[in-house]
């Protein structure tokens, strides 16, 4: 099944561009560590999944591009061209001349309505070369104004053009201390219109992955390309190809229907965080070793502690005893989870042991803890780790920043500032209102798991 | 590409807008080096035809500029169009006069306003239509005299009447304390009604910073103290390469006010890895529509000739940005309440540089309650001609307050005793409530800078936040 991936505004088209170039350097590696046999049919599910063949050869992203100026989306073809391993076609993109402002009354009420027919007969385009679609991934910032604006009324134009596709979102939240200084409300604009269109949100931080950049990838002057290649990285290890039911019986047909399964469970909660370990610059992979039992360890302190990377782990945090009244308090920084998914990719994957993955006490209580934990195991290694272990969660990993966000937010508009720059595109403080409702409730239920 | 309309107007509106086409000319010329017609051309110049240029060689057309020249006395714009850049405008795009409005706003305002009023619309139509997607028209003008200041106005009023949709950014100089023109109060006041009212932001820029910056670069050059030399055309004061022409006494001062429109459109020109157009200036500087005057400050003023830029130089020019010194206007926004900030850095410096030098500046820095982290950042990778990187900050800052309080001072001054007022009460369409209408409008702008003031230091009460029943 194939998936089309939708890039809107600078973000999106950056880290688009990333994830393609990292999705096809990982297949035509030959680090696979795996059987001939298991590496060709990798590469042609990944192919299927990601991009289609053309005439010449060259493999053509299933992508449409979508900006409202033209500089970053046309940086973005030719950078590709220029790689000669593959490329965007010609004719799925979509640029404006005057961007959106940072506004996201302006890429939602002006750009969206003015410009869906064309951006959503590209996407059909897109649609009809699949042979069967698996679903969309948009990719886009919320801080801004097109991908948080138009990407949100792009993303309600899929859910209802195609109403029983998957559609998964993968936002980028803003660094805490100002990339934009309406980033605030854009982003409760954005969070909580998507929560009502999309199946999940696929959460990355800047903040988060910056540190990744300087501890781990000791990058000492680290740029948004570098940001984006470590997101391109984490996103391909969830991404490709990956044995979904108990190993032999062939790569996953539906990607993001297994994912939202398997993750998804109930729609109050579709806030989705994303940790792989292990990262490290390239230069280091060939002096390093790595245990099943190690990097799985770590992950689910990771997990527990609410870690964002695996170095400055807190190990003193326990999830609570299984003996404890529900009413209790659970320990302090103790992160409650709904569902888990790992996906391990690399050598002698089958002898990974995830039965402390299972433990019920990670767990809220109202779900089997069976049906919480999935594992995909898969003994194709990814791009050049012996053996890599991705932990998609829905728990409260993303609880404390959204509060921040929501926080901040709520502060400006109680001083009533910057409203005017959205009230003259039609979002009135009605809107907004309504727009806090909505994540104040999804704190509220993430609190109180 | 976004594109931009300048509007020049006056004899200062027109000499900084000189030094601004052959700035942008020079720097488009390092760029872009095969010479030809491209998008980043496209945003102040329309593709004319393709003859080789006998002139300004490093481009092979005629680069007009999408510009509008307008001077009621005909001497600096004969003089522009007599010099090295007379190939850049067309005379369709000028509107002149002979006699000059006298220092007088009214004359530019109401009697010229009125004259030339449909000559200006014209024009300008025309000159947006050459472009396929207007964004932003830029006003050059002194606030003191009478033609920058009373038609320079008069032509805002006219952009938002005519073109509502495209964003109006103005920069204005301000007079000083010791102007040589005693009503440059009443111009001043009375045309800051219309920047109110009118604009959607305001560079206010006064002579008095702007001679400090040129003394403080002319003594770093003279004394000998740095060591190794300044490279030449990385003054931000200098006309680079333009050593045949006499150098005139304001040049140093309009090169600063011409390279901050630069690195001001910069990142709408060229690509970067996080991109700040002109309407996202508008959209993160403003929190209230009438708080729209931007204090800008840029640095480096100056590039010593040693290539290699260590980071502990790289952080220097984030703490000058900040520094008195590097201000474009007498004010000091580091004791001052910030509403907001905006950053735009070219050159090679990444984003982990921008928030290193965020990090350390922020605890010096006070900001209003509601935007602790009211900062804009952006990245434009193409440095600036004789740089390797450069820092233009944006600050919305309640240090402005001075400067309109000294105003309405100055204003008053005169007003009390009725003092040259029946000069302007003469003209047609003044009266004595035009003059109270602008000096409350003031003051009112005044009064919102206080309310913000009050609140700086206060203990911080975050509002509660809504309620969800479980």
């Amino acid at each position: 099944m194939s998936i089309v991936t939708v890039q809107l505004g600078q973000c999106g088209n950056q880290i688009g561009h990333e994830v393609f170039s990292a999705l096809c350097s990982d297949i035509r590696g030959t680090h696979g560590l795996c059987s001939k046999k298991e590496n060709e049919s990798y590469q042609d599910s990944c192919k299927e999944r990601f991009f289609c063949e053309e005439e010449s050869g060259v493999p053509v992203a299933r992508a449409v591009l979508v900006d409202m100026e033209p500089k970053v989306i046309s940086q973005t073809l030719s950078m590709a061209a220029r790689s000669g391993h593959w490329k965007y076609s010609n004719h799925s993109h979509f640029c404006q001349k005057q961007g959106s402002g940072n506004n996201w009354a302006n890429g939602y009420s002006v750009h969206g309505p003015r410009h869906k027919e064309a951006i959503m007969n590209l996407v059909q385009k897109e649609a009809e070369k699949c042979e069967r679609l698996g679903g969309f991934l948009t990719i886009m910032s919320m801080a801004g104004g097109t991908g948080s604006g138009l990407g949100a009324f792009v993303t309600q134009c899929l859910r209802d053009a195609f109403p029983t596709s998957f559609i998964l979102n993968h936002v980028v939240w803003p660094y805490g201390t100002g990339e934009v200084i309406v980033q605030n409300y854009n982003s409760v604009l954005t969070l909580s219109h998507l929560y009502h269109s999309s199946d999940a949100l696929l959460v990355h931080e800047n903040d988060v992955i910056h540190k990744i950049c300087a501890q781990l990838m000791n990058i000492k002057q680290i740029s948004f390309r570098d940001v984006n290649q470590v997101i391109a990285h984490q996103l391909g290890s969830v991404f490709q190809p990956a044995h979904t039911a108990g190993g032999g019986s062939g790569y996953s047909r539906n990607p993001l229907g297994d994912l939202m399964e398997a993750l998804v469970p109930h729609p109050e909660f579709r806030m989705l965080g994303l940790r792989n370990i292990p990262q490290m610059p390239e230069s280091s992979l060939p002096y390093s070793t790595f245990s099943w039992p190690g990097l799985i360890k770590h992950l689910r302190q990771m997990l527990i502690a609410n870690a964002q990377m695996e170095e400055g782990i807190d190990w003193q945090v326990r999830p609570p005893h299984p003996g404890l009244h529900p009413l209790h308090k659970k320990p302090l920084h103790f992160n409650t989870s709904i569902a888990n998914l790992v996906i391990l990719r690399g050598k002698d994957v089958h002898s990974a042991d995830l039965g402390s993955f299972q433990d019920p006490s990670l767990y809220t209580s109202w779900l089997n803890p069976q049906d919480a934990f999935n594992a995909w195991k898969t003994p194709r290694a990814f791009n050049k780790y012996e053996k890599s272990a991705a932990l998609v969660s829905n728990s409260q990993f993303l609880l404390k920043p959204l509060d921040s966000i929501v926080g901040k937010a709520w502060n400006m508009f109680a001083s009533k500032a910057y409203l005017h720059q959205y009230t003259k595109f039609g979002i009135q403080e009605e809107d907004f209102l309504d727009c806090f409702t909505t994540l104040e409730q999804v704190i509220s239920s993430y609190t109180n798991l | 590409m976004t594109q931009s309309v300048v509007v020049q107007v006056g004899q200062c509106g027109n000499q900084v807008g000189c030094r601004f086409w052959d700035l942008a000319l020079r720097e488009h010329a390092a760029v872009n080096k095969k010479g030809m017609y491209d998008e980043a051309l496209s945003s102040f110049f329309r593709n004319v035809d393709t003859r080789v240029v006998c002139l300004l060689t490093e481009f092979k057309f005629f680069p007009f500029s999408k510009a509008l020249l307008i001077d009621m006395e005909e001497g600096v714009v004969n003089e522009i169009l007599q010099g090295p850049l007379r190939d850049v405008f067309d005379s369709k795009q000028l509107i002149t006069d002979v006699s000059g409005s006298g220092n007088n706003w009214a004359v530019g305002h109401k009697i010229y306003g009125c004259q030339y009023r449909e000559n200006i619309v014209e024009k300008l139509r025309k000159t947006a239509e050459h472009c396929d997607s207007l964004q932003c028209f830029f006003i050059i003008h002194s606030m003191g005299g009478g033609t920058g200041s009373g038609l320079g106005t008069f032509v805002l009023n006219l952009l938002e009447e005519e073109f509502p949709e495209v964003y109006r950014f103005v920069t204005s100089v301000y007079p000083s304390g010791e102007d040589d023109v005693i009503t440059s109060p009443y111009n001043s006041v009375l045309a800051m009604k219309e920047l109110n009212e009118h604009a959607d932001c305001v560079l206010p820029i006064e002579n008095e910073s702007l001679f400090e910056i040129v003394n403080k670069i002319h003594q770093m050059i003279n004394s000998g103290k740095l060591g190794s030399t300044v490279k030449q055309n990385s003054l931000v004061t200098s006309s680079a390469g333009s050593a045949k022409t006499q150098v005139k006494p304001f040049d140093a001062m309009n090169n600063i006010v011409a390279n901050l429109l630069l690195n001001l459109t910069s990142s709408a020109r060229f690509e970067g890895s996080l991109n700040m157009d002109l309407n996202e200036i508008s959209m993160n500087l403003v929190p209230f529509p009438r708080l729209h005057y931007l204090v800008s400050s840029l640095t480096p003023l100056y590039t010593l000739a040693d290539v290699n830029v260590p980071s502990r130089r790289l952080d220097q020019m984030f703490s000058d940005a900040f520094s008195r010194d590097h201000q474009l206007i007498q004010a000091d926004p580091k004791h001052s309440l910030y509403l907001a900030c905006a950053l735009l850095v070219r050159g090679n410096v990444q984003v982990s540089d921008l928030r290193r030098n965020i990090e350390r500046l922020k605890p010096s820095l006070q900001f209003v309650s509601w935007n602790q982290e009211g900062w804009k950042t952006g990245l434009c990778s193409v440095p600036p001609v004789g740089h390797s990187h450069s820092l233009l900050a944006l600050a919305n800052n309640t240090c402005v307050k001075p400067t309109f309080i000294e105003l309405k001072d100055r204003f008053m001054k005169l007003y009390k005793k009725k003092a040259h007022l029946h000069h302007y009460l003469q003209i047609d369409g003044m009266e004595q409530s035009c003059f109270s209408e602008a000096v409350s409008s003031l003051s009112d702008l005044i009064e919102e800078y206080n309310e913000l003031d009050a609140t700086k230091g206060g203990p911080r009460v975050d509002p509660s936040r809504l309620k969800i029943a479980v």
